[in-house]
């Protein structure tokens, strides 16, 4: 257990010695003041014809899961097919650490990014809530970084755990995306009448996300999902690599 | 302290290493000599618990290297071949973490005993990524025995490094010895001599001998080669069937035109060489050079391969002591 934290420890170190990190915060806080700024506009421009309701949580916290979809990957992208590129893996494997507490690790410390990083997009909420009378509804900001938050630890185990199955970082990064995008488009997959409707439907972590944490609701059923798919990743990240020293 | 019975490994279809059986004692230095591709970096591998063999057992300090892989990366330091460190990392991080990593008690003040150690004290602070190939191999031998490990497994500790940084990682290695027990591997044979109480000789994943480096010197010196430049009409060659009937010489080899390479039966009399000499002269060629063909790695293996096809398996099963004492 205490190999997890010092794994971690050093991840989380280590997304602050090198671009990546910096590149990812800074896109991530840049774009999403892009579109919220974008969308306050809008709003303003409506509210000169009509008395439209102001702008809420939601311009800040639907724009959030895209960026988190398209930036998860490149945080997760080097963490394990770095390693294995750089032969490092090797005395990280014959150090007396588990495969699950390494893998677990991993995600850890680059779930500690994360968290710095919806933290930094906190000045959002608190902008438009001194933006705008009588001030933001806090209920939904709670429920859906509550959910981000979810979503996170979900991608981030999936990414982990495609990381472990290559060396190449660019594409452990396209994978992981193409897997990320396929989750998130899948119930659109799924036609009306289709017997697989409900399990495409549930599959789809867009879902869970934007029918209950980003409306105000904390849904148990997506607490479970989104716990069970970080369990699920980081228990095939620990079993690939435990077959890479099988195969030696 | 490490122990390894019929140990095999198969990459895919490839047979890695065949059966390696042998044993090392505590305090021990022992050789892993080879050519590439015999099977040491795979052997190293399963002893540091990297991968499980496909057959046999290994053990090191009594913990079986599968069922009780964590005890044995506990008591175990390994330095990979071709040593992969993080780049963005100063030496001292670097450190901190791997001790970190192990529970080493005391780490800073260990740290510092050990760069003192490996001589890299003034580039604690120094990014990996800026140090030279010598510097990195002391910075991975820092890390092998950070954690003063009962065994020691280094993959080519000098390999890459310039001669003055290799005699140094060669004391280095001598003074570690005396308290721990080491494993290397070289294909280096002075080297072996050099440190090792014991050399294991392996190739295509099978141990030839095993022997203290005296005795195994003593072996080889009884091959001999000479090598001989003549001049003559007919070419080199034509000395060929001449020479071969000479007593106390097992092989002729014409080289090119001009070169032979005789090779001596271990106890060939002192009086082959003049025959020899005196064989080329009746035969109307002359002689201008005639010398000792040192012996080289592949050599040895050539003449291990041929005593044991000789003397059927297990060649050295009662020649030698240690061998003795495992049977
Ligand atoms: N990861 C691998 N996958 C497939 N085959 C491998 C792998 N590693 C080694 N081999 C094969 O196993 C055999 C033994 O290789 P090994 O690396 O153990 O040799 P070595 O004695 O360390 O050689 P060298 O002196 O070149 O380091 C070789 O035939 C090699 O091609
Ligand atoms: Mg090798």
């Amino acid at each position: 257990m205490r190999a997890i934290w010092i794994i971690a420890r050093r991840e989380f170190r280590r997304y602050f010695t090198s671009p990546v990190g910096y590149l990812v915060l800074f896109l991530y806080l840049f774009i999403l003041g892009l579109i919220v700024n974008n969308s306050l506009q809008q709003a303003y421009a409506f509210s000169l014809f009509q008395g439209a309701p102001p702008p809420n949580s939601d311009i800040i916290i639907g724009p959030m899961l895209t960026l988190l979809v398209f930036s998860i990957p490149a945080l997760t992208m080097r963490l394990l097919a770095g390693e294995q590129a750089a032969g490092t893996l090797e005395l990280l494997l014959t150090a007396p650490v588990r495969d699950w507490e390494l893998i677990v690790g991993k995600w850890l410390g680059a779930f500690l990014f994360v968290l710095v990083l919806l933290a930094l997009t906190l000045i959002y909420p608190l902008a438009l809530h001194l933006l705008i009378e009588p001030g933001l509804d806090w209920g939904p900001v709670i429920s859906g970084y509550l959910g981000l938050l979810l979503v996170s630890a979900a991608l981030l185990a999936l990414g982990v755990a495609i990381s472990a199955m290559f060396r190449n970082q660019v594409a452990a990064f396209a994978v992981t995306l193409a897997v990320f995008l396929f989750l998130w488009m899948v119930s659109s997959l799924a036609g009306a009448g289709n017997p697989s409707e409900g399990v495409l439907r549930y599959l789809d972590f867009g879902n869970h996300f934007y029918n209950a944490f980003f409306r105000g609701v904390i849904d148990l059923q997506g607490i479970v999902y989104y716990l069970s798919v970080t369990a699920f990743g980081l228990l095939v990240g620990t079993v690939i690599i435990e077959s890479r020293r099988w195969r030696g | 302290m490490i122990r390894a019975r019929d140990l095999t490994k198969y990459y895919g279809p490839r047979l890695a290493i065949d059966h390696l059986t042998f044993e090392t004692r505590k305090g021990e230095i022992v050789g892993f000599l080879g050519p590439n591709g015999a099977g040491k970096t795979t052997t190293m591998r399963i002893l540091t618990g990297y991968m499980p063999p496909s057959e046999g057992d290994a053990w090191i300090a009594d913990y079986h290297v599968v069922d009780d892989s964590l005890e044995v990366r506990r008591r175990v330091g390994y330095l990979p071949e071709n040593i992969a460190l993080y780049d963005d990392m100063t030496v001292w991080d670097y450190l901190a973490f791997m001790g970190q990593l192990r529970g080493v008690p005391n780490l800073e003040q260990r740290i510092a005993e050990v760069l003192e150690r490996v001589n890299l004290v003034d580039r604690a602070e120094s990014f990996i990524g800026s140090l030279s190939r010598g510097m990195r191999q002391r910075v991975g031998l820092a890390q092998a025995i950070l954690h003063q490990p009962q065994v020691l497994i280094l993959d080519e500790p000098t390999i890459g490094l310039d001669p003055a940084q290799r005699v140094e990682v060669r004391e280095l290695i001598r003074e570690i010895g005396q308290e721990h027990t080491v494993m290397l591997s070289t294909h280096i044979l002075s080297e072996a001599q050099d440190l090792c109480d014991r050399v294991l000789i392996i190739n295509q994943g099978r141990i030839l001998a095993e022997d203290t480096p005296e005795e195994l010197e003593l072996r080889l010196r009884g091959a001999q080669r000479v090598r001989l430049q003549v001049g003559g009409e007919a070419g080199a060659a034509g000395l060929q069937p001449i020479l071969s009937r000479l007593p106390g010489v097992l092989r002729v080899e014409a080289v090119d035109d001009q070169h032979l390479e005789v090779e001596l039966a271990p106890d060939a009399a002192p009086s082959t060489r003049p025959a020899l000499a005196q064989a080329v002269l009746d035969a109307g060629y002359t002689l201008h050079e005639m010398c000792t063909a040192s012996l080289s790695l592949e050599d040895i293996f050539l003449q291990l391969i041929r005593e044991e096809a000789a003397s059927g398996p297990a060649p050295d099963a009662a020649a030698t002591p240690t061998a003795n004492e495992e049977a």
